[in-house]
């Protein structure tokens, strides 16, 4: 919170780069799971499967979508604290849930939602927690 | 099965992130236009860190690939947080950043988390 009134537009940048990080991780982890559950090989400790695998298009849009989240998240780790980072793209588990049930027809139990609310829950309460940001220290 | 690969996923994530996290501090802040990623590109091939962080993603996105395809989303993803706990510990332990006794409650509520979404 400090670092938020010290350097608004650290802050700023760093909240950009957090959204894009979430929207990329979810589309790109949809696309993947869509196209690995549509793919006819069964996945073992053969590497072949896995490279065929990437030439589907859903899965090689996935693997793009999250190759860009993974820049992002470099980025932001430049940016900010490793255990700050983890708490705030954690809303990234509830929406992986939410697509799972909308896109994929997913059958999510009672217990199921519990437990991703707790995930998204106990990252939260660390999130809260007070934290610096290398951001904050830069001039 | 499933939980082979979760925990394969899991250790390796947590090995990654911990190099990433290392070498990126190392290496200063990061812009994210277009020259800005090329220098990261430039800064990934430059330091060995990365290089082993980028592998032991490969084997942690293996894993997640396979997982995905015979294991629900919703169950993959949240799974996946198992890390978080993981990462907390050693943080602590290997980057030396403060965790603080509120921080380590919210770990284990991921972890309790992590139970119900496989059970």
């Amino acid at each position: 919170m400090t670092a938020s009134v010290r350097m608004p537009g650290a802050i700023f940048r760093v909240w950009t780069i957090v959204i894009l990080f979430i929207a990329l991780k979810a589309a790109g982890n949809l696309s993947l799971a869509w196209g690995m559950k549509h793919f006819p090989q069964t996945m073992s400790a053969d590497p072949i499967p896995y490279i065929l695998a990437m030439f589907d298009p859903f899965v090689a849009l996935g693997v793009l979508a999250l190759i860009l989240a993974l820049l992002m998240r470099m980025a932001l780790l430049s940016l900010a604290d490793l255990s700050y980072v983890l708490p705030v793209t954690a809303i990234g588990y509830v929406i992986a849930a939410f697509l799972g049930k909308t896109f994929l027809s997913e059958t999510v139990s009672g217990q199921r939602w519990l437990g991703t609310v707790l995930i998204f829950v106990g990252a939260a309460l660390v999130g809260s927690t007070s934290h610096s940001t290398t951001g904050a220290q830069t001039k | 099965m499933k939980w082979t690969l979760v925990s394969l996923m899991v250790v390796a994530t947590v090995l990654s992130d911990l190099l990433q996290s290392f070498e990126m501090k190392r290496a200063g802040e990061q812009s994210v236009g277009a020259r800005g990623l090329m220098r990261l590109l430039r800064e990934i091939a430059r330091r060995h860190f990365l290089i082993l962080a980028i592998g032991c993603m490969a084997v942690s996105f293996f894993s997640f690939m396979a997982l995905v395809q015979t294991e629900p989303l919703s169950f993959a993803v949240p799974a996946s947080a198992a890390s978080f706990v993981l990462e907390t510990v050693l943080a602590r332990v290997v980057l030396g950043e403060r965790i603080s006794a509120r921080r380590a409650v919210g770990a284990l509520i991921v972890l309790c988390g992590v139970v119900l979404v496989g059970g």
